[in-house]
């Protein structure tokens, strides 16, 4: 049951048909892209920080706790990861608080390829998405018959979701039709034979992108690739998802939507650890584009440290008093 | 419009304000009665909750303070800079402790959101202090000769929009400089300044250095008008600005104005548009629009137009209206009933004129005072609503098709106090800014303030420029 993707009219399609012709060339690609609005750095930062000022109690505390909750693809990516370790993180998205059955299940488990096999038959119809980082992650540097590899074996393997990094060194050095001629790719590897597809996430790695320009960019050029989400970062690196990049790949997709009918998810990853994070981030979903995003179709949180935060706070919320990380299960 | 994720109310609580039923003069260190004997109420704007009394000043009580003030300024003169300098720092400090109970007690008085008190007005007033504590003892350095002397007595005339930031404008310089003042603030936000007399006595300050005389204009004629004061700060309208150069033309006091403002802000088709609407925002529902240099003309290069409008219109539709209170709150309450009427009938006239009005859906409550975000389009550079200041939440659309014709439309008014260019073309963004004819111009951003920077306006915005170096030139004798 991959997530559903809206049927969207003739006239989506046909707005988007007539993108064609910027993704004829790398120049015109070029052009497209560095003809979109500039980013001013400061005021991006004022207005992300304006929006972690708003202060959220009680009744949407209590709102926003779950559906954050809901939103979380429950991520393991580690060497040491083994099939014992995914079943359990499995279990934990299934029933995050073992004491409260009220808590909702996560959205999805976000493991390697070679353990989507063991965390699919883990989640057997619990409606938890299994999602995959294939195409070399997290550097991306690979052939792209390997990524393609990568992408086709995780599918085969039954990933609802494909979360794929892009050649942030293409990118940089400027072969844009390179990046989203291998988004495509991806996208058409994410083909099941029986006519539907995974989801895919297209991973920027932000924060080694270095400019605000460069992350409006390199949103506008996924989703004109095809992309069903973009999502910040590997959480492989120093700097991954922040506030204003957020802010600026939300105001992407609204604007994405706008000029073409296609909606597009975004999901921040890496780092987000405290439910007072979690909270400001969906601020800024709520007041750039409204109550649409507002669930995990369309908005997810990369974490695995997050949830239990969560967990702390929905408990503190209930019984009025604190608990502890011993209330709360490690994996 | 129903919000799945509506946020719950947020109230700040008003606790930590100790109001007390009525208040007298702050005068010669002293909390005083007014020798007429006249109270008058300053009330919530949200609520039209009375919130204290207060005294109403009269002749006689002002040239008590100014008295005071003379006999302070003999000491207070003669100290070392750098003595003076631990006062300031001292009144800083202060601030700064008690900057939430400054800040709820300004949001009650004033009507503005907790928000921008919490935010903006506290951090800002602090600072101030800070800034020109960091100057007394080095006035020998500021440009204007070895050894500049202060003027005497300042009369001091400050608005009800910002109340405690104007006050620290106004009286952080002042004393830095070595004059003592007699301030009065406005009839409608008397509060703040009486709270700060209070921080003066618990700062030490030797009596008579800061003199606090409230009531209505009167009481600021007879300031502006007495014999021994040697510097008259005025910032508030242009209409009563003009009538205090009047008074004072002749006589040999220094006289700085801070007046009204009619600001073009400009946006290019190439600007960063995301920020830009934020900047629009910014720049015309900050603080209500009570903002002498709001930017409430917002003049847009014709590709964009449509653009940019369906942009603004999006986000004006999440500013959050209502008890200023509320942490969330993102507009307040209008400051007081005459100001509602006049923005309502500049609106209107506005109407009446042939432009095109909108506001987002938004409820009102139903006590206090309280205008929607609106927006005029269709505005042409004849409509009053594009000439006058509305000190209102109130934003006129003309459009320009060229850098020339932006600069004749931006420059076509009475006023000059600032400008905001949005662009990314550095040259563009120069030679624009050469050409404005405005004390303030910000670029790609807007309603930015720091006491470093120097503020004032051209023309009918007045004259004399306010923070930074220039700041204390305004109470030198240079």
């Amino acid at each position: 049951m991959p997530t559903t993707v809206p049927a969207y009219g003739k006239e989506a399609a046909g707005r988007l048909a007539s993108m064609a012709d910027v993704t004829a060339s790398n120049g015109a690609l070029r052009r497209f892209l560095h003809g979109l609005p500039g980013v001013d750095a400061v005021g991006l930062q004022a207005r992300a920080a304006t929006l972690g000022t708003r202060s959220i109690k009680t009744t949407a505390k209590a709102y926003a706790i779950d559906l954050a909750v809901s939103m979380i693809d429950l991520t393991t990516l580690e060497g040491a990861d083994t099939p014992g370790k995914v079943r359990a993180l499995c279990a934990k998205g299934v029933h995050p608080d073992p004491t409260d059955r009220t808590a909702p299940k996560v959205a999805a488990i976000c493991v390697y390829p070679d353990m989507v096999g063991v965390a699919k038959e883990a989640l057997a119809g619990s409606g938890i998405h299994v999602a995959s980082v294939a195409t070399a992650f997290p550097a991306g540097r690979a052939a792209l018959p390997v990524k393609l590899a990568d992408t086709r074996d995780a599918v085969a393997a039954g990933a609802d979701e494909i979360d794929m990094v892009i050649d942030r060194g293409a990118f940089l050095s400027g072969r844009y039709l390179e990046v989203f001629e291998e988004i495509k790719a991806v996208k058409e590897a994410c083909a099941r034979p029986d006519g539907s597809a995974a989801h895919l996430k297209v991973i920027f790695e932000t924060g080694e992108l270095q400019t605000y320009d460069n992350v409006r960019r390199v949103s506008w050029l996924a989703m004109l690739a095809g992309a069903d989400f973009i999502k910040t970062s590997t959480g492989k690196v120093a700097v991954n998802a922040t506030p204003p990049v957020t802010l600026l790949m939300l105001e992407a997709v609204r604007d994405f939507r706008a000029a073409t009918g296609v909606q597009v998810g975004v999901k921040p990853a890496g780092g987000i650890r405290t439910t007072k994070d979690a909270l400001k981030y969906l601020v800024m979903v709520n007041e750039t584009l409204g109550e649409e995003w507002l669930t995990a179709d369309w908005f997810r949180f990369g974490a695995s440290s997050l949830l239990n935060d969560l967990l702390m706070q929905r408990q503190k919320l209930s019984t009025g008093r604190y608990s502890g990380p011993d209330y709360v299960t490690v994996d | 419009m129903a919000n799945i994720f509506a946020y719950a109310p947020a109230p700040e609580s008003r606790a930590v304000v100790n109001l007390a039923p009525s208040y007298g003069l702050f005068i010669d260190g002293e909390f005083t009665e007014s020798a007429g004997g006249g109270l008058r109420k300053t009330v919530s704007p949200a609520t039209e909750e009375v919130l204290a009394e207060y005294a109403q000043g009269t002749a006689e009580d002002v040239d008590r303070a100014v008295r005071a003030a003379r006999k302070a300024f003999e000491k207070w003169s003669a100290l070392p800079g750098a003595e003076r300098a631990k006062y300031l720092f001292r009144i800083a400090r202060l601030i700064q402790e008690r900057s939430r109970e400054l800040a709820v007690l300004e949001t009650l008085d004033n009507g503005k959101p907790i928000r921008e008190s919490r935010d903006s007005d506290l951090p800002l007033v602090a600072a101030h202090f800070f800034y020109y504590a960091g100057w007394a003892d080095k006035l020998g350095h500021a440009g204007f000769g070895p050894d500049p002397k202060p003027l005497g007595v300042a009369g001091q005339v400050i608005p009800w929009n910002f109340p405690l930031l104007m006050l620290a404008w106004k009286i952080a310089p002042a004393l830095a400089c070595g004059n003592t003042v007699v301030l009065k603030p406005a009839e409608t936000t008397p509060l703040s300044a009486l709270f700060f007399a209070d921080i003066c006595r618990q700062a030490g300050l030797p009596k008579g250095v800061v003199n606090i005389v409230t009531g209505d204009g009167s009481t600021g004629a007879a300031l502006v008008a007495h014999p021994d004061i040697n510097k008259v700060a005025f910032t508030g309208s242009t209409g009563v600005g003009k009538a205090i150069a009047r008074t004072v033309a002749g006589t040999q006091k220094k006289v700085t104005l801070e007046l009204g403002g009619k600001a073009a802000n400009i946006v290019f088709d190439d600007a960063p548009v995301d920020q830009a609407v934020e900047g629009i925002v910014n720049g015309i529902f900050f603080n209500q629009g009570h903002v002498c240099c709001a930017g409430s003309r917002l003049l847009v290069q014709e590709s964009i137009q449509d653009e940019l409008l369906d942009a603004l219109k999006r986000r004006m539709a999440t500013l959050r209206v209502g008890d200023p209170l509320d942490k969330n709150t993102d507009i307040g309450a209008i400051n007081s009933a005459e100001q509602l009427a006049r923005i309502t009938e500049l609106a209107d006239a506005g109407e009446a004129e042939g432009a095109e009005r909108w506001s987002p859906a938004c409820e009102l409550p139903g006590s206090g005072y309280w205008f929607a975000p609106t927006l005029f389009t269709g505005v042409t550079q004849a409509h009053r609503i594009a000439r006058e200041e509305v000190f209102g939440p109130v934003l006129s659309v003309l459009t320009f098709r060229t850098p020339e014709e932006a600069v004749a439309k931006a420059n076509n008014t009475p006023y000059g106090l600032s400008a905001g260019i949005w662009t990314e073309k550095g040259s563009r963004m120069l030679w624009m800014a050469n050409k404005l004819r405005a004390g303030v111009i910000w670029s790609n951003t807007f309603n930015k303030f720091d006491p470093a920077s120097p503020f004032g306006g051209y023309k009918e915005s007045g004259h004399g420029r306010e923070g930074g170096r220039h700041g204390l030139e305004a109470y030198l004798n240079v």
